[in-house]
């Protein structure tokens, strides 16, 4: 069940002649339907490769990184932003953990350098944002560029190895632990992807953050201090950003400055596939948890066909565009 | 021999769901001839013009265009067919150059190369029947005046050969030396045989500049006729028509202590140095022209739009320039003028647009109490007797009436002491109408101070206890209502001069 669309009844489909309920349901559950399609397609594909446990663990692993920073966007995309700068942002996360790890540090240490990281890339976003009120679109474009060199900068230009204290098995596919089918990173998204999602219906930042979306200027008439919500949920998304460059750091056991480049469109693609607008008002939280589980899915598809990296380019790229497409389609639905 | 009119509509009819906006209207205009077309807001002006310019289809009706039938499908076959509209809101591109913009969409073309020579003649010949042949054709019209700006748009209709120039408020952002420009073109393309349908709310104008009037209200001919039989006088009457019926309940209320102070309050551009005393118990009205500065005052007093010099009081708080942030928490609200850009989240539930600016009780933590909410608005639902099928039902399926009172809910659901209703019932139906004006009166009996900003001169009339008019950005001293009649506040309103009634 889709918890963000039960958050906007009625809000996401023009009137017509299905009832109300049922047009609201089926909105819900598109990512999902969307995915399904997508896997009986690859089943259709001669040789018609299973998908195994294994598969689905390794899938599940994979879409840990973009899944992560995806539910951060998600926040954004709703108020009616962009954050362009994740990529990098995930990288020079990386980079920190490896740094402090190599110093010797813990892992709680390793995981609150990694929150800060992330913290602190999106309270830069929105102070460029509100206070010289950029289009979050250029903002982000310019720390996309500022985040990669500082992590460049920090590391040397070079991977950072570090011990990585047991955070491998964190994204191991299969878990060491018999009674854990899938991999702990796995369970720590899928239990932030219900929490935030519930965070998204239940709680006055999330009804903020849809009304910031929806139309900015009803917020500043009822008094919503907008700029501080802004930095509210750009410093939330970058606490998550945070959480997927740690996870980016568990898979390589390395801080690697050039590593998740071009992640950034990953992440917006899982959250336009999920059910998310550009235009802002709208998005679901479990929607871009499908959004990004379709897309890891895809790749792993192409990889286990041994289609060579650039067919699977061309296909999540029309998976976008395809996406993308739909929600601009419903938007003139909505008007019309 | 009959020489047939320039422009005859016939009978016009269009409803907008269950609105008449236009009934059996006709035009009937000749050749060479300025023809003033008056009348309230809301009377159908636009809409008759929207169907002249092919963007609104009739329901009943019909157009001939010298003689011949004219039934344009859209603006474009409209223009083509020689009736242009030069709107108050400039259509121009304002980074292309005065020839570009003129010639956007008519380029003359050979072999895909836009023809400049031939252009720059007729240009050339246009602007100096404009009276401006030393206006620069290469400059970005950014750079422009509103009046240059203006000339351009005429030059476009004019290159287009239109022969039916449509001018909605043309002098409505000009200055006194432009409008005296304006009328001497004008009178020269009238002279050249263009027609000009000529749309104001400024009558003196009106009476210099047009040959023939036609008086629209309530989406109806209310007169037609030669500008030289008519006085003033007449045409307010004409405009009002008037029949008052117990569209205002009043409901007794009692006058009481100020609640809300400004002095000498001034914003960006306007309002320049308002002062105004609102007491509990009170509702009083701003009357004045559209861009007058009404809705400005009223955002200054919220603290929306910064305030460039004086201050605003309310109860014991002051707020003066710099002050930051709206007056929500001091118990001001604002119903903005415009529901659908500023007022709502189309979007969203009526639940979300009632509780949006005081969620904090109906939480903890932040959490929010879903029940509560749902709770919370059936009750205003009820009591304003909105009509949605739920509470979760979404604002952009709702009728602007209940739209309106759903942003009414919003003000009373948090609270508010003050309320600043920006034209309440502008767009919404006669009967949420008369819902609103009996709500207003039960606020003001119950020790509620209204600030109500209205273009329609009977519902200040029939509604307030003291009345403004606001003119150019300055405000009048508000008066009793008895002092005042619609004529006095149109007289006022569009030339700040006050005569007592």
């Amino acid at each position: 069940m889709n918890t963000g669309a039960a958050l906007a009844p009625l809000s996401r489909l023009p009137g017509g002649r299905a009832s109300p309920g049922r047009r609201v349901l089926l909105t819900a559950l598109a990512p999902f339907l969307g995915l399904l399609v997508v896997i009986a397609l690859f089943y259709a594909i001669p040789p018609h490769p299973w998908v195994s446990l294994l598969d689905l663990q390794t899938v599940a692993v994979h879409t840990v990184i973009v899944g992560i920073a995806a539910m951060g966007m998600t926040f954004i995309i709703i108020s009616g932003g962009i954050d362009l700068s994740v990529g990098s942002a995930i990288a020079l996360t990386s980079v920190a953990v490896a740094l402090a790890l190599k110093q010797g540090w813990g892992v709680p240490a390793a995981v609150v350098v990694a929150l800060g990281t992330g913290a602190l890339c999106g309270f830069y976003n929105s102070v460029l944002i509100t206070l010289l009120r950029l289009p979050p679109f250029i903002a982000t474009l310019g720390t996309l560029g500022f985040y990669r060199g500082l992590a460049k900068w920090i590391s040397g230009s070079m991977p950072v190895s570090a011990p990585a204290q047991g955070l491998g098995l964190w994204v191991r596919p299969a878990p060491v632990q018999e009674w854990l089918p899938l991999a702990p990173a796995v369970w720590l998204m899928l239990a932030l992807g219900v929490f935030l999602a519930a965070v998204l219906r239940y709680t006055i930042l999330g009804r903020y953050t849809f009304a910031i979306g929806s139309n900015e200027a009803t917020a500043r008439l009822c008094g919503i201090r907008v700029p501080r919500m802004k930095v509210y949920i750009y410093v939330l998304a970058g606490l998550l950003t945070g959480l997927a460059g740690l996870m980016q750091f568990a898979r390589l056991t390395q801080g690697d400055p050039t590593v998740a480049i071009g992640v950034e469109l990953d992440v917006i693609a899982a959250v336009v596939i999920g059910g998310g607008s550009l235009s802002g008002g709208q998005g679901s939280m479990l929607g871009t948890l499908a959004g990004a589980f379709l897309m890891a899915f895809l790749r792993n598809r192409c990889t286990v066909l041994g289609w060579p990296n650039f067919v699977q380019e061309m296909i999540v790229g029309h998976i976008i565009i395809i996406a993308v497409a739909i929600d601009q389609w419903r938007a003139r639905r909505v008007e019309r | 021999m009959v020489v047939s009119p320039r422009l005859e509509m016939l009978g016009v009819g269009k409803r907008f769901g269950a609105t008449v906006a236009l009934a059996d209207v006709s035009l009937v205009v000749q050749p060479g001839e300025v023809h003033a077309l008056v009348g309230e807001n809301g009377a159908g002006k636009s809409t008759l013009m929207k169907v002249l310019s092919g963007a609104v289809r009739p329901d009943a009706g019909r157009m001939r265009l010298d003689g011949q039938a004219f039934t344009p499908a859209s603006p474009l076959a409209a223009r083509a067919a020689g009736v242009a509209m030069i709107y108050q809101e400039f259509n121009l591109a304002p980074h292309l150059s005065v020839e570009e913009n003129i010639t956007l969409g008519a380029e003359q073309r050979s072999a895909g190369f836009v023809r400049r020579a031939a252009h720059r003649r007729r240009m050339a010949a246009i602007f100096s029947l404009l009276d401006r042949p030393d206006l620069r054709l290469d400059v970005p019209v950014r750079c422009l005046s509103a009046a240059d700006r203006q000339l351009v748009e005429i030059a476009r209709a004019l290159l287009a050969d239109a022969h039916v120039l449509v001018m909605d408020e043309p002098t409505s952002s000009l200055g006194l030396a432009d409008i005296e420009r304006l009328f001497a073109v004008i009178e020269r393309l009238r002279a050249e045989g263009v027609t000009i349908v000529y749309i104001s709310h400024f009558l003196e104008e009106v009476q210099r500049v047009a040959q023939r009037y036609t008086v629209l209200r309530d989406g109806r001919n209310a007169g037609t006729g030669a500008m030289a039989d008519v006085a003033l006088n007449d045409l307010v009457e004409l405009m009002i028509g008037r029949r008052l019926h117990e569209m205002f309940p009043r409901v007794p209320h009692e006058v009481g202590v100020p609640i809300l102070e400004i002095r000498g309050l001034a914003g960006r551009r306007q309002p320049c140095a308002a002062d105004l005393t609102l007491h509990r118990g009170e509702i009083l009205g701003l009357a004045g022209l559209v861009g007058a500065g009404r809705t400005e005052l009223l955002r200054c007093i919220y603290g929306l739009d910064a305030v460039r010099a004086g201050t605003v009081r309310i109860g014991a708080y002051t707020a003066g320039p710099g002050a930051r942030g709206v007056h929500l928490a001091q118990g001001v609200g604002l119903l903005s003028e415009d529901r659908q850009a500023e007022g709502l989240l189309l979007s969203r539930s009526v639940a979300d647009n009632v509780t949006l600016s005081r969620l904090g009780p109906l939480a903890r933590w932040g959490w929010i109490n879903l029940r509560a909410v749902q709770r919370a608005t059936t009750e205003w639902m009820r009591r304003l007797d909105i009509r949605a099928r739920s509470a979760d039902q979404r604002l952009r399926d709702l009728s602007g009436g209940n739209q309106q009172k759903t942003a009414l809910a919003r003000l009373l659901h948090h609270g508010v002491d003050v309320l600043l209703l920006d034209e309440p019932t502008r767009g919404i139906d006669v009967a949420s109408k008369a819902q609103i004006y009996q709500l207003i009166g039960e606020l003001a009996a119950g020790g509620k101070a209204v600030l109500m900003a209205s273009s329609y001169l009977p519902e200040l009339l029939g509604v307030c206890d003291r009345i403004a008019v606001m003119h150019r950005g300055r405000l009048g001293r508000a008066r009793p209502r008895e002092e005042w009649t619609e004529h006095a506040l149109i007289s006022a309103a569009a030339s700040g001069k006050e005569t007592a009634a």
